[in-house]
């Protein structure tokens, strides 16, 4: 399964764990509308840790926050392996 | 002779009661004979006067050890067999330590020490250095980190629980712990088994638990006490069975619902009891209800000169039977003004009964929100195919720490539905716990670590 399919499919677990209604995801859509809140982020970004092996906001100091899920997504796809 | 006013170790061991006796994994000497017995080889008179620190690996030769030394020593400072050597200098200063009585001589060499002094397996000796004064009884701490601090106690303080319960009804009691008897916890227990009447089967760290519990049998134990965590470990061994105690005891860590009613089920039979103690508070109460937390109505005066309140949310106590100060230079008052101990412990009241919720430092902060760890696990523990579990913070970018949690499953219970069971224990976390303090993951994991003292090691708190 590529990287973005594995966050996407956390999200939805996430989502429904947290009983989000996740609106249809796409790059362009801000995290904010996503519905989850920091708590919601902070689990769905240590999940991601543990099934890919990086966590892309703890590695860079600098790295700022993503606006989008698309920008969420690449944060994860930009870490060299 | 005069009558004296000082009362020691040994006065509780006469030669009227028979058949009474203490042991080990390899040794059984008769506490009825006890007062002949020496481990210092009828040195004990050049201790007099002086404070001693007792660094004796072994507890069978401690035990006797500390027979002979109270009355005598001005101050004797019980060292556990893991207090990491480091430590060692700054505690020998702040206690003000000249003579060391030891196991391991040739370790001790280069101590600045008047005196160091081998302690051996007993042997028969004959002249007993003469009861003078009421010792000191100094204790370690058991916090994770640090220099520990050193406490002050009086034989009578530490016995003023035992006093206050009276003589165990029937036969003699025949007691044992899972604590080291160089910990409040167990030296507790020691006493009880000096004072009671009855006999003591001391631990072995190294000892398997089917081992243990075998030897119990073997020695008729009838009254045993560990922690919560030492509880749960036999319960998990599935060595219980066929071991029926008159009196199980939990103290040291919160007593969950869900170990009072496992002990329940493995002990039908059995007086189950989680008392409330600290190195420095000492024995505060015991409750047998089998219920965890405490009622509300304890607060205020327990009796036996012990009082007990709640400020800031955390427990403190006023008692005879606390320690009397911190020992060494800059040390840090042991009660308030008032003379409450502020124990650490945080309770919640929860309709008439206060709740034991965590320690005061052990909070994990989630972005903002806190959590205790122990209040997470309580609910994680109620579920059948749970053994243990400890809650921890696991750092985050996002909201500084999340918390997760680590669940050693029941035995029997099927690796293959682990799913099942992660989603069940989630679902009712969620239904009984704000958010935040639902953990973000759960691992089931075959072992948790459990320090020296016998608690569930909390490496984040």
């Amino acid at each position: 399964m590529s990287i973005r399919l594995r966050i996407i499919s956390e999200m939805q677990r996430v989502a429904a764990e947290q009983q989000v209604m996740l609106p249809p995801l796409d790059d362009n859509l801000s995290l904010h509308e996503t519905g989850f809140d920091s708590l919601g982020f902070a689990i769905l970004v240590a999940r991601l840790e543990d099934d890919l092996g990086i966590d892309p906001f703890t590695i860079s100091e600098d790295a700022a926050f993503p606006l989008t899920v698309g920008d969420f997504i690449k944060a994860y796809e930009n870490v060299p392996a | 002779m005069s009558p004296r006013e000082t009362f020691a170790l040994r006065d509780y061991l006469g030669p009227d009661l028979k058949g009474r006796t203490i042991s080990d994994a390899h040794k059984v000497v008769s506490l009825t004979n006890i007062v002949s017995e020496t481990c210092l080889v009828g040195r004990c008179d050049e201790l007099a006067g002086r404070s001693v620190l007792l660094a004796v690996t072994d507890q069978l030769i401690s035990a006797i050890a500390m027979t002979e030394i109270d009355g005598v020593a001005r101050r004797m400072l019980l060292c556990p067999p893991d207090l990491n050597a480091d430590h060692f200098n700054a505690l020998i200063e702040d206690a003000e330590i000249d003579a060391i009585v030891t196991d391991q001589p040739a370790r001790w060499a280069d101590a600045e020490v008047y005196l160091v002094m081998a302690a051996r397996a007993p042997v028969r000796g004959t002249a007993k250095a003469k009861i003078k004064r009421a010792t000191e009884w100094l204790m370690l701490t058991s916090g994770t980190s640090g220099v520990p601090k050193i406490v002050s106690h009086t034989l009578e303080g530490l016995t003023g629980a035992i006093v206050a319960d009276g003589p165990a009804q029937g036969t003699p009691p025949v007691w044992a712990t899972f604590y080291d008897i160089r910990r409040y916890g167990g030296l507790q227990i020691l006493l009880r088994a000096v004072i009671g009447g009855g006999s003591m089967v001391l631990s072995e760290p190294s000892e398997p638990i089917a081992d243990y519990v075998a030897r119990l049998n073997a020695s008729g134990v009838t009254h045993i006490s560990g922690t919560p965590s030492h509880w749960r470990k036999l319960l998990m061994s599935g060595a219980a069975a066929g071991f029926s105690p008159r009196y199980v005891r939990l103290s040291g860590e919160i007593a969950d619902q869900a170990v009072l009613d496992g002990l329940r089920r493995a002990f039908p039979e059995a007086s189950i009891g989680h008392a409330y103690a600290s190195t420095e508070a000492g024995v505060g109460f015991a409750v047998s209800d089998g219920l965890e937390g405490f009622s509300a109505s304890l607060l205020g005066s327990v009796g036996d000169g012990v009082e007990m309140k709640v400020e800031d949310g955390s427990l403190r106590i006023r008692s005879a039977r606390a320690a009397h100060a911190y020992v060494g230079r800059g040390a840090a008052a042991l009660t308030d003004s008032d003379g409450f101990v502020d124990t650490g412990d945080m309770v919640e009241l929860r309709g008439d009964r206060y709740h034991f919720v965590g320690r005061r430092g052990g909070i994990i902060n989630i972005g903002g929100l806190k959590v205790h760890p122990e209040e997470i696990e309580a609910v994680i523990n109620r579920h059948a195919e749970v053994r243990m579990s400890r809650a921890r913070s696991r750092r985050s970018p996002i909201t500084g720490s999340i918390v997760v949690a680590d669940v050693i499953l029941a035995d029997g219970c099927d690796v293959n539905r682990s799913d099942e069971i992660r989603d069940k224990i989630l679902a009712d976390c969620r239904a009984q716990l704000a958010p935040h303090k639902v953990p973000a993951m759960i691992k089931f994991v075959q072992l948790l670590e459990i320090t020296a003292a016998g608690k569930l090691a909390r490496t984040d708190a």
